[in-house]
């Protein structure tokens, strides 16, 4: 059970949380002329990463907002979170 | 490989059983081979096998970073069936079952796939719309497949909650007979036992570290214990497929979650045949030990823990005991986790990569090991050929480009 | 019933005022208060209890605690039975009622036994080997295999108890009561930390209640009593006793059960049976304990063969001496002061055996003081007794320990305790994710690198005297409060313990025998009976990652989870491949720590409380009038409205007939409503439906899809446009929650720009819906301040004022085909209007319809149901919805339409279907081809997805997707169904008033 340390309301169980995959993947500008290869990378490859991974979250059962965590896949750590349309923050590795 | 049977059995119980040989070689890694599986599981493993038993080729290695079947063919909850709705599904699950039905007497190993049947409920309207749409189409593909309605899953289940009071009413089910459960730990052993008789290579303690390219095709994989070549690299490492892929500067669509399951301690035999409820998650059956073995759905974040939260356990434990309201006092002994690929249309990617010589078999969810055998075998015909088999061909990575997805949420118990 | 001729005339810590009856396998016994069963029966001479899973050898008990292999009872009867339970910790209650398993026709002479006789011929995994011929006849091993298999039985009722759970947490949580963890938790409190310390037994002291152990001169319990009586004064201090922390999970949250009434021979009606306790730690303690390992010997699992400190436990704290004639066992210290312990108690003690070769030091003279003979240098070879261990063969042992030598001597006796060393607990810690490190010298690993905020004290860190466990207690606990931001007062000292002068335990995982190569049985894993050999054999045929002799030989897969065997098993493996034991590593720990009860994990979720039901403010109308329910995702629906002995045909017939010819009332409550506001409103329906928005005047509604970015309908409704900023969206019931979701999503990641914010309103209003050529009728009879003039309340618009004297929103849109007004109120206030509009509408013949008839009106529309029509594989253009789809402008999975496989002309497309014969109902879901062949497999062209009798038409109708259906139009096509093959044929999806008259009259 993650506690994850929501930016608006504090820390709270995973219980509350929904998951939303791989943060930072940048919808195509102009979908109409990315080709279709594009597209589904768009869609659907991630990078899956064993290690650091950044990706978005909401709380579902709180605050309703999105944003970014920053978690280790193998320990499960919680290195950092910041809102959407923040930058990642640097963080040690 | 000397031949198991009661009579052998019987022969070296008069040695004090000092005298069996060893079920596979441990060999010295050989610089090259013709091909190299990476992953060590029951896929890569059967995929071994067959390349040696229908395309005669046997100077292959199988290499796995840790102990044979330890990842999540070990951790499976064992279920088997080919009970699938779309015609790519059906017909991939089904050549896989027909493989299962003869496996022990194959690989003269007993897996022990007991055809006790698999049921699926249904509690809604909903549900038994689905259920029929899914039981016709089964059907019309030549595959065993019936409807229950909700006296007939009461006779073949009696210690079911069959009230029309219960939170999750039963009003009906399918049932595909020839389905059941299999000993995952077995069927690692008996394809590796069976592929090592034939002359292949199986190195445990074994890690791939990098895949080596010359531009856009695949040299061989760089190891824990040094390099070795080959002009045929096939990855079948569930859980970890993103992580080889990157090794090749890929990407797939894939995502790997925790799955978790769990065993009961040991009773009586209570429950007969397999019972799954894809609207609350509930998979259970009964080992013949006689632990009840239960599978969970997936934790909802990406991880490579083997590792979930308690709250998943919970809600099953929940719908379970709901469901089956004499296992209250029985206890939880033993809960683990796998790691499962999970594809966008929860259908696996067999087949070959924008790198030649390069293969993968993976995305397989949470649905990987009833696909043991027929896996192995088309996988095993993609890399011998170069091309995929005929069941294998929709199955190709390409598909999520054009768009001819294999939506098979549906069939799986788990919710992604 | 019998006295109890093996309970000391005193001593202990029972009360010998409270004496309770119980029954096991049909006897009545006498106990007291205090007593385990286990430490009952063993009072009342009764060492053999259970029969082994595999050979159904005859089993004693082994162990005072939770890593009890042999000692499994069914417990209680009834709605309260239980399997499995280990008589080492059921408490004694008055009228306890214990059975023996896996054993028939009794437990003294068991059929399954003979497996024993056939031992030779079944090694670890002979089934691997066998079974196989013929192929056919698996079914029929397996039946006998697995009758044979199993321990205790299932109850056969539904359990009558009730469990709990609760969250909490805590700043610092000592798991453990022992020495270390009293001693943690004193320090942690003292410094005004919120401190929760739990501990598995019936009161706290750990090893120190079974012992004679002394702390600051005077007895250790003392001490014990002085610390729990700070703690219960403490106000941050929560303490909690027959508590078992079983899962140490991610960001130190544990898991905690605890048994509330198991104990009580009458549970409270107040009280739940067990507890469940969540935790979240800023701080963790780990003080828990270790175990004594048995020795490997030859026939080391006969009734009466135990463990030391077990023996000493049951002399010590329960009174109950284990026998008359004790011989010891050891490779340790601790033997001898249990040996000790048990002569003061009052249970002699004739012989000890020590595989050490000389026996010196003050513990030695001690025991020889007493009497005792003590052999060094020396084993058990062999031992005798059925159901009861009669005696033993001791040779010496060869210096290098691999065999033995000499004569025999054999000693009769009634009691072996046995000692292999100890293993500390460090379950939790590895659960953790902290790392293990080997103590070569006394074969063990312990705690090494914490994961979390983890301290470890006691001996399960590796603590080997008291006195070291107290000052690791004190120091991990001032350590946890610090870290957790507590500072403490005044400076605690660990009181002073004796700390005497060890000798190092001698390493011997398998003690040799004189008989090696033969039948004989050295057990590593009592429960499974996994043998010395069976580890042999699983290295001899490869399997040798202690993972693969873990499943090969099911060692450690027990009850018992291997807390005896495990370490012994991976030293005999270690010793088979001349390997390190550290460079085999362990078998991963995983919770839970002992097994742990369905129903505690499922606490009050079950039944009704397992998934909310929800329900409209109509409800109590429908049930009041005889409404049949279906659920749809959460909720209730009425599903139709039997009158007395009407058929669901009957009744679904005469509400579809009202609804065309005069009027029906529909619940429509349960529709998704999500209110949108703001400037950027109408931005984000453009973006988020396939059609255009913009052009959409206030007041007005608007029938939109929405895909997913794969160009997947996922959702449709009706939207209206409140005002220029403000709009009112609906969705279909099961999809409420996700689509509210979705536009938050988009507006939060995507579009963050957008001046645009949503809410659900689903239950702030209530819905009825008239459907008929007479709605209007009704509603103009109901009362309302509206014009309902076509003119001035046009189809696809909407318009606010009074219903029934009631506030309300009517949206003049049509689910039906027929004239429909969807009336709105605020959801209090969904009870009366319901009535009203019954009782106004009475006149007009008014009937309430449910589910499936308005399934049957929309459907003789050609109206699709998403989640029916579509199935998260179905694009508008398979729909036939194209003019839905703009051209002009991007929106959410326009992009995916342009995919080729999108673009294909024989993609499965939605059709009508009519039956040749008009009154044959196609089954929902039936598979569709173009011709049937006289066998499977037969090529599908598509599916039925919905279905239904139309008394509209007078006939059946049925919509199916199909592929390049709409290029049909007029074929003839196959449905094949058991026993028989329907015709149809392709029609328009539409089969009811094509130009839409009756719903825009």
């Amino acid at each position: 059970m993650l506690r994850i340390p929501c930016p608006y309301c504090g820390p709270r169980d995973e219980t509350e949380f929904a998951y939303g995959g791989e943060a930072h993947i940048a919808r195509p500008q102009n979908p109409a002329t990315t080709t279709d290869a594009d597209w589904a990378d768009f869609l659907f490859m991630r990078k899956n990463p064993k290690g650091r991974h950044r990706e978005r979250w909401m709380h579902a059962r709180g605050c309703r907002q999105w944003f970014n965590v920053e978690r280790d896949t193998v320990t499960h750590q919680i290195v950092t979170v910041y809102r959407m349309g923040e930058p990642p923050p640097e963080t040690p590795r | 490989m000397k031949s198991y049977s009661i009579f052998s059995l019987l022969r070296n119980a008069l040695s004090y059983h000092q005298n069996w040989q060893a079920a596979w070689r441990s060999p010295e890694p050989k610089p090259a081979y013709d091909v190299i599986i990476v992953g060590g599981g029951g896929h890569g493993l059967a995929t071994a096998y067959y390349l040696a038993k229908e395309h005669g080729i046997t100077n292959v290695a199988v290499l796995e970073k840790g102990w044979l079947g330890g990842g999540n063919t070990g951790r499976n909850t064992t279920i088997v069936r080919s009970n699938y709705l779309w015609d790519e599904s059906a017909r991939l699950y089904e050549h896989s079952l027909k493989l299962w039905e003869g496996l022990s007497q194959d690989l003269n190993f007993n897996v022990m796939f007991s055809q006790r049947g698999v049921l699926n409920l249904a509690h809604n309207l909903h549900d038994l719309r689905e259920l029929q749409r899914r039981v016709s189409a089964i059907r019309l593909n030549g595959i065993d497949s019936e409807i229950l309605n909700v006296e007939q899953v009461k006779e073949m289940v009696p210690i079911l909650n069959c009230s029309p009071d219960s939170r999750y009413p039963v009003l009906g089910a399918s049932l595909q007979r020839r389905g059941g459960v299999a000993r995952h730990d077995a069927v690692a052993w008996g394809f590796a036992r069976a592929a090592d008789a034939r002359g292949i290579d199986i190195i445990q303690n074994c890690e791939v570290t990098g895949i080596r390219r010359d531009g856009d095709r695949v040299l061989g994989v760089e190891t824990t214990r040094g390099f070795m070549a080959a002009p045929k690299v096939a990855c079948v490492t569930a859980g970890h497929s993103s992580v080889l892929a990157a090794m090749a500067g890929l990407r797939l669509p894939i995502e790997s979650h925790p799955l978790q399951a769990l065993v009961s301690e040991p009773i009586k035999p209570i429950l007969h045949t397999v019972v799954m409820s894809a609207a609350v998650h509930v998979y259970v059956s009964q080992s013949d030990k006689g632990e009840l073995v239960l599978g969970a759905g997936i934790d909802a974040y990406t991880s490579y823990a083997q590792r979930g939260s308690l709250s998943v356990i919970e809600e099953i434990m929940a719908s379970t005991v709901t469901l089956f309201p004499i296992f209250s006092r029985l206890k939880m002994m033993r809960s683990w986790g796998g790691i499962v690929d999970v594809c966008p249309d929860a259908s696996p990617i067999i087949g070959k990569t924008p790198i030649r010589g390069l293969y993968f078999n993976c995305g397989w969810g949470t649905g990987g090991f009833k696909a043991t055998p027929g896996s192995g075998h088309v996988f095993a015909h993609t890399i011998a050929r170069d091309e995929p088999h005929p069941l294998n061909a929709p199955y190709a990575l390409d598909r999520f480009a054009n768009g001819s997805l294999i939506d098979e949420h549906g069939a799986a118990a788990v919710a992604h | 019933m019998s006295t109890q001729p093996f309970r000391l005339p005193r001593g202990g810590r029972i009360d010998r005022a409270r004496p309770h009856r119980f029954i096991f396998n049909g006897r009545a016994y006498s106990g007291y208060a205090g007593d385990t069963l286990a430490a009952a029966l063993l009072a009342n001479g009764i060492h053999l209890v259970g029969r082994s899973f595999k050979y159904h050898r005859p089993r004693g008990i082994v162990t005072a605690g939770v890593e009890e292999p042999n000692a499994l009872v069914q417990l209680g009867v009834g709605a309260r039975s239980e399997p499995n339970l280990r008589a080492t910790q059921c408490e004694l209650y008055d009228g306890l009622i214990a059975t023996s398993q896996n054993c028939w026709p009794s437990l003294r002479f068991d059929l399954g036994a003979i497996n024993d006789r056939l031992a030779r011929f079944l090694p670890a995994g002979f089934y691997y080997k066998t079974f196989m011929w013929p192929p056919s006849a698996w079914m029929q091993y397996e039946h006998a295999i697995r009758r044979m298999a199993g321990l205790g039985t299932a109850p056969e009722e539904r359990d009558s108890d009730r469990y709990d759970k609760r969250l909490v947490h805590c700043d610092v949580l000592v798991v453990g009561a022992g020495p270390a963890g009293l001693a943690a938790a004193l320090a942690a409190g003292r410094t005004g930390a919120r401190v929760i310390l739990a501990d598995e037994q019936v009161e706290f002291g750990g090893s120190l209640l079974s012992g004679s152990a002394e702390i600051d001169g005077r007895p250790a319990l003392d001490w014990v009593a002085r610390a729990t009586a700070e703690l219960d004064w403490m106000a941050e201090a929560k303490l909690l006793r027959r508590a078992t922390v079983f899962g140490y999970y991610d960001h130190n949250y544990l898991a905690i059960v605890e048994r509330v009434a198991d104990h009580l021979a009458n549970p409270g009606e107040r009280e739940p049976r067990q507890r469940l306790w969540k935790v979240r730690a800023r701080q963790v303690v780990l003080a828990t304990g270790a175990i004594e390992r048995p020795l490997i010997f030859r026939d080391n699992d006969r009734p009466g063969i135990m463990l030391a400190g077990a023996a000493r436990a049951y002399a010590h704290r329960y009174a109950a001496v284990p026998g008359r004639r004790t011989v010891v066992f050891t490779n340790n210290d601790s033997a001898y002061a249990a040996a000790l312990d048990l002569i003061e108690a009052g249970g002699p003690v004739t012989t000890l055996i020590d595989i050490r070769a000389e026996p010196q030091g003050e513990l030695a003279d001690a025991v020889r003081a007493h009497g005792v003979e003590v052999i060094g240098g020396s084993a058990i070879v062999a031992t005798s007794g059925r159901h009861r261990v009669k005696g033993v063969e001791v040779m010496r042992l060869t210096p290098d320990g691999t065999g033995v030598a000499g004569p025999v001597k054999y000693r009769d006796c009634d009691v072996v305790c046995m000692s292999g060393g100890w293993t500390p607990a460090v379950h939790l810690f590895s659960q953790s994710r902290g790392t293990l490190a080997y103590d070569s010298t006394h074969g063990c690993f312990v705690p090494s690198r914490a994961a979390q905020a983890t301290h470890v004290a006691g001996i399960c860190n590796g603590a080997w005297t008291l006195a070291e466990c107290l000052r690791q207690g004190f120091t991990a606990g001032t350590a946890a409060a610090r870290a957790a931001g507590f500072v403490e007062v005044a400076a605690a000292a660990a009181p002073p313990a004796p700390e005497p002068t060890a000798t190092p335990p001698r390493i011997l995982w398998a003690v040799p025998s004189d008989r090696a190569g033969t039948t004989s049985k050295h057990f590593v894993d009592f429960q499974n009976d996994v043998t010395v050999a069976d580890i042999q054999l699983a290295a001899r045929e490869g399997y040798r990652s202690v993972e693969h002799v873990k499943r090969y030989t099911t060692s450690g897969m027990g009850t018992d989870q291997g807390k005896l065997g495990n370490i012994p098993a991976l030293g005999v493996l270690s010793d088979v491949l001349a390997a390190d034991l550290p460079s085999l590593g362990t078998t991963t720990f995983r919770p839970p720590y002992t097994p742990v009860s369905f129903g505690a994990l499922t606490g009050r979720d079950i039944d009704a409380l397992a998934d909310p039901i929800r329900v409209t403010p109509m409800h109590d109308w429908h049930v009041a009038n005889g409404a049949i329910f279906e659920d749809v995702g959460q909720w209730k629906r009425p599903h139709f409205y039997p009158r007395a002995g009407e058929t669901m045909r009957a009744a679904v017939d005469r509400e579809v007939t009202a609804a065309r010819t005069a009027v029906g009332i529909l619940d429509a409550s349960t529709l998704g409503k999500i209110d949108i506001q703001g400037p950027d409103a109408v931005t984000l329906l453009n973006r988020i439906y396939t059609n255009g928005w913009t052009t959409l005047e206030a007041a007005r509604c608007r029938y939109g899809l929405m895909l997913k970015d794969d160009g997947m309908v996922i959702d449709d409704g009706v939207t209206t446009r409140l005002a220029p900023d403000h709009f009112h969206m609906t969705t279909t019931t099961g999809n409420a929650a996700r689509v509210l979701g979705w536009l938050e999503e988009w507006v939060q990641t995507e579009w963050p720009d957008l001046r645009v914010y949503m809410a659900s309103v689903t239950e702030q209003w209530a819905v009825a819906t008239l459907s008929g050529p007479r709605a209007r009728d009704v509603l103009a009879a109901a009362g309302t301040d509206l014009d309902l003039a076509p003119t001035a309340f046009p189809s696809q618009s909407m318009r606010q004022g009074a219903v029934a004297g009631m506030p309300a929103r009517v949206f003049r849109v049509s689910f039906t085909g027929e004239l429909s007004y969807e009336v709105n109120v605020p959801a209090r206030c969904g009870g009366a209007l319901w009535e009203a509009l019954i009782a106004a509408g009475a006149p007009f013949g008014i009937t309430p319809y449910g589910t499936e008839a308005m399934h049957v009106l929309r459907a003789e529309k050609g109206f699709i149901i998403v989640g029916q029509e579509t199935d998260g594989t179905v694009t508008p253009l398979d729909l036939g919805l194209d003019r839905l789809v703009s051209k002009t402008k991007d929106f959410i999975g326009k992009r995916a339409l342009l995919r080729p496989d999108t673009q294909r002309s024989d993609r499965k497309q939605l059709v009508g279907l009519l039956t040749e014969d008009p009154n044959e109902v196609l089954p929902e879901g039936a598979q569709i081809v173009v011709e049937r062949r006289p066998e499977p497999p037969m090529p599908m062209i598509g599916h039925v997805t919905s279905s239904y009798f139309s008394p509209t038409l007078g006939r059946s109708i049925a919509l199916a997707l199909i592929v390049g259906g709409r290029a049909r139009h007029g074929e003839t096509l196959c449905v094949p169904l058991l026993g028989k093959t329907v015709k149809v044929e392709v029609a328009e999806s539409c089969f009811y008033d094509r130009d839409g008259a009756r719903a825009n009259g």
